[in-house]
């Protein structure tokens, strides 16, 4: 618990020193205005990044996300447009609902087929895809097609955040809750960390798998309405390679590739850190060649620290070997 | 559905066959289209539609298959070739696959143009393009400085730092920029035609240049992302995002107010023009060579280059006046 503690509070630092040297570049870039602004633009990384951390955590991947999440944008988009008077909270029911579906669908193959999660989610990701172009035609739906209401839910204020953070915050907390409080959350941990003891306690490994994907295919759903709303356009390339950013916020979070570590508070940190990245780099006046990799290495730099700091020293079995060298 | 479409496209064919069989005199031109059912072409067959009315003794067969590809395309020509039409204006699937069919097709003295999408060179008389990259350079900064009397700052927002045609058309935009005295472009940023970057790159200059006029976004991706960040900023009206875009796409962004203007090519007056071209072939008033200069009624004329190609006009502006008749066709 101590390493994760301080795993956060090493990339909270960074986030920190990152904010300042863009500061003196940019000076608005620390208005708190501008901070919110930035918090809201990385909400839909954040909803996603703790879907595939939970994911992650069972020693699975999932690349389907961005797939998932374009899919369920156009359906809500077009649900929309068929029937204007649809009331958001029923969109918001389908979206979460049809993701969730998507999800268990990636699941179901990696539990009762046993086939690798990264085939099975490169799989459904170019699937879904295909999906999007099949029901829309490959035809957009634009802003003016979509109803007032559709559009205004994110962007709605509340206690001087838009609904979009919102959404966000309670759901970090809630996932917070369901993995450090619950037999579930727990589970995620078990199957990752070590499957052979996850049996033996009487864990089912495929079913919690299944579980995981569930969990983040009903994330990118919720976020494939946000998105879709926030941009207000849907068309099959709706985000596209936007898992990559999910899986590199995950990673620069301290969670374990190779499962059974990692926290909520990682992957949120490990989101806004790419976030705030995002966000600075059109207004820090760098040359769009050099963006890229700016972004590659300050991922690469937040990785390297974050597993120095992670690294648990051996235990020393013969202490008087030692002390003889 | 397809089926439905091939027997009607069918039935239209095998109707305009008997219909001209009446009055043999008359010019039959087909405009033959990449599919059916497609609301830009739909257009330009009613620009072509215009064209015969004003010709008088033309009519026209509006033609295609129902999907897009090149095999169905080289079908309907062998159907027109059966028919024995005067001439065939084509908007190509592929430049090479239809080329030997409609190469076939002038053999037998049927005249052939390309129009929209051409066809490679030995397949075709002329090819007629919508604009071309200086008409589009200069459009999109023409589209900005009209809304900016008193001059101004702009910024372009453009697709890849390495798209091509994107790059094309900022260059011969930059090269008329003396004509527009008192407009500033304060930056180039690059959206990678992603709806999220574009919007954040779009925020990122209205941060950066708080006094920034207008943005220019020659992608269709762009000016859609751009128009939507000007509107939640609660900039519209203060900031004109404009450059190509269509109109279908664009129009939430012309009724909140975030875009005075943009421009895309007219499919109507390209049906037009490509009727018009086809017209002038045929009956010899013209002739298709490096350099000739063929009459296109109300479009004024198109002068051939090296390939026998030629650019019909400025892409067409759209605003608030016209967007309505545009929006439910491409």
């Amino acid at each position: 618990m101590s390493i994760l503690k301080s795993r956060e509070m090493i990339l909270t630092g960074a986030i920190v020193v990152l904010v300042i040297l863009i500061a003196t570049r940019f000076p608005a870039f620390v208005a708190p205005s501008n901070l919110a602004a930035v918090f809201n633009d990385t909400s839909p990384l954040i909803l996603l990044a703790i879907g595939q951390m939970i994911v992650i955590l069972t020693k699975c991947i999932d690349l389907s996300v961005a797939a998932n999440l374009a899919l369920t944008g156009m359906v809500c988009a077009m649900i929309n447009v068929a029937a204007p008077g649809t009331p958001v909270v029923v969109i918001l029911i389908v979206a979460i609902a049809l993701g969730a579906l998507l999800g268990m669908f990636n699941g179901v193959l990696v539990w009762k087929l046993d086939i690798p999660p990264i085939v099975v989610t490169l799989g459904t990701m170019t699937i879904y895809r295909g999906i999007i172009f099949l029901i829309s035609d490959g035809k957009w739906v634009n802003s003016h097609e979509m109803s007032g209401a559709f559009k205004a839910f994110p962007r709605a204020v509340l206690l001087g955040l838009p609904m979009l953070s919102w959404i966000a915050i309670i759901l970090t907390i809630v996932f917070f809750v369901i993995m450090t409080r619950t037999t579930l959350g727990r589970a995620f941990y078990a199957v990752g960390g070590n499957p052979h003891a996850a049996v033996y306690t009487g864990i089912d490994v495929g079913k919690t798998q299944f579980w995981a994907f569930t969990f983040s295919g009903a994330l990118a759903g919720l976020v494939g309405y946000l998105w879709v709303s926030r941009y207000a356009v849907a068309y099959v390339d709706i985000a596209l390679g936007f898992e990559l950013d999910v899986v590199a916020a995950c990673v620069i979070g301290g969670i374990a590739i190779s499962g059974g570590i990692g926290s909520i508070g990682g992957a949120v940190l490990g989101a806004l850190f790419l976030g705030v990245i995002k966000n600075a780099l059109p207004v820090i006046n760098v040359s769009p060649f050099w963006q890229m990799a700016i972004s590659g290495s300050a991922i690469i730099i937040a990785i390297a620290v974050n597993t120095r700091a992670g690294r648990t020293k051996g235990r020393i079995i013969l202490k008087k070997a030692e002390a003889a060298q | 559905m397809s089926v439905m479409k091939k027997i009607l496209s069918t039935a239209a064919i095998a109707a305009a066959f008997t219909g001209s069989a009446a009055q043999a005199e008359d010019m039959r031109i087909a405009l033959v289209v990449k599919a059916l059912g497609i609301g830009f072409f739909e257009a330009a067959a009613k620009g072509a539609e215009e064209a015969a009315a004003e010709l008088g003794d033309v009519e026209i067969i509006y033609t295609g298959p129902t999907d897009t590809t090149a095999e169905g395309q080289i079908e309907v020509i062998n159907s027109l070739i059966a028919q024995g039409v005067d001439a065939i204006a084509i908007s190509a699937n592929d430049p090479d696959a239809v080329a030997p069919a409609l190469a076939r097709a002038m053999q037998r003295g049927i005249t052939v143009i390309s129009w929209d999408s051409g066809v490679a060179e030995e397949g075709r008389q002329m090819h007629l393009n919508p604009s071309s990259n200086p008409l589009i350079g200069n459009m999109i900064i023409k589209l900005a400085a009209d809304h900016l009397p008193e001059g101004g700052q702009v910024a372009v927002l453009s697709a890849s730092a390495t798209a091509t045609n994107q790059n094309i058309w900022i260059e011969e935009m930059n090269k008329v920029m003396g004509n527009y005295p008192g407009i500033e472009v304060v930056a180039t940023v690059y959206g990678d035609d992603l709806a999220d970057k574009s919007y954040r790159e779009a925020q990122g200059l209205m941060q950066s240049y708080p006094d920034l006029d207008a943005i220019i976004a020659p992608t269709s991706v762009g000016i859609v992302a751009a128009a939507q960040a000007v509107a939640d900023a609660g900039k519209a009206g203060e900031i004109n995002v404009t450059g190509l875009g269509l109109p279908s796409e664009m129009a939430g962004a012309i009724e909140s107010g975030a875009s005075q203007s943009f421009a895309i090519w007219n499919p109507i007056d390209l049906g037009y023009s490509a009727t018009m071209i086809a017209h002038a072939l045929a009956t010899g008033e013209a002739t298709a060579e490096p350099g000739a200069s063929i009459p296109m009624g109300r479009m004024g004329e198109v002068t051939l280059d090296d390939t026998n190609s030629g650019a019909m006009a400025d892409p067409f502006v759209y605003d608030a006046s016209n967007i309505a008749d545009f929006v439910n066709i491409f």
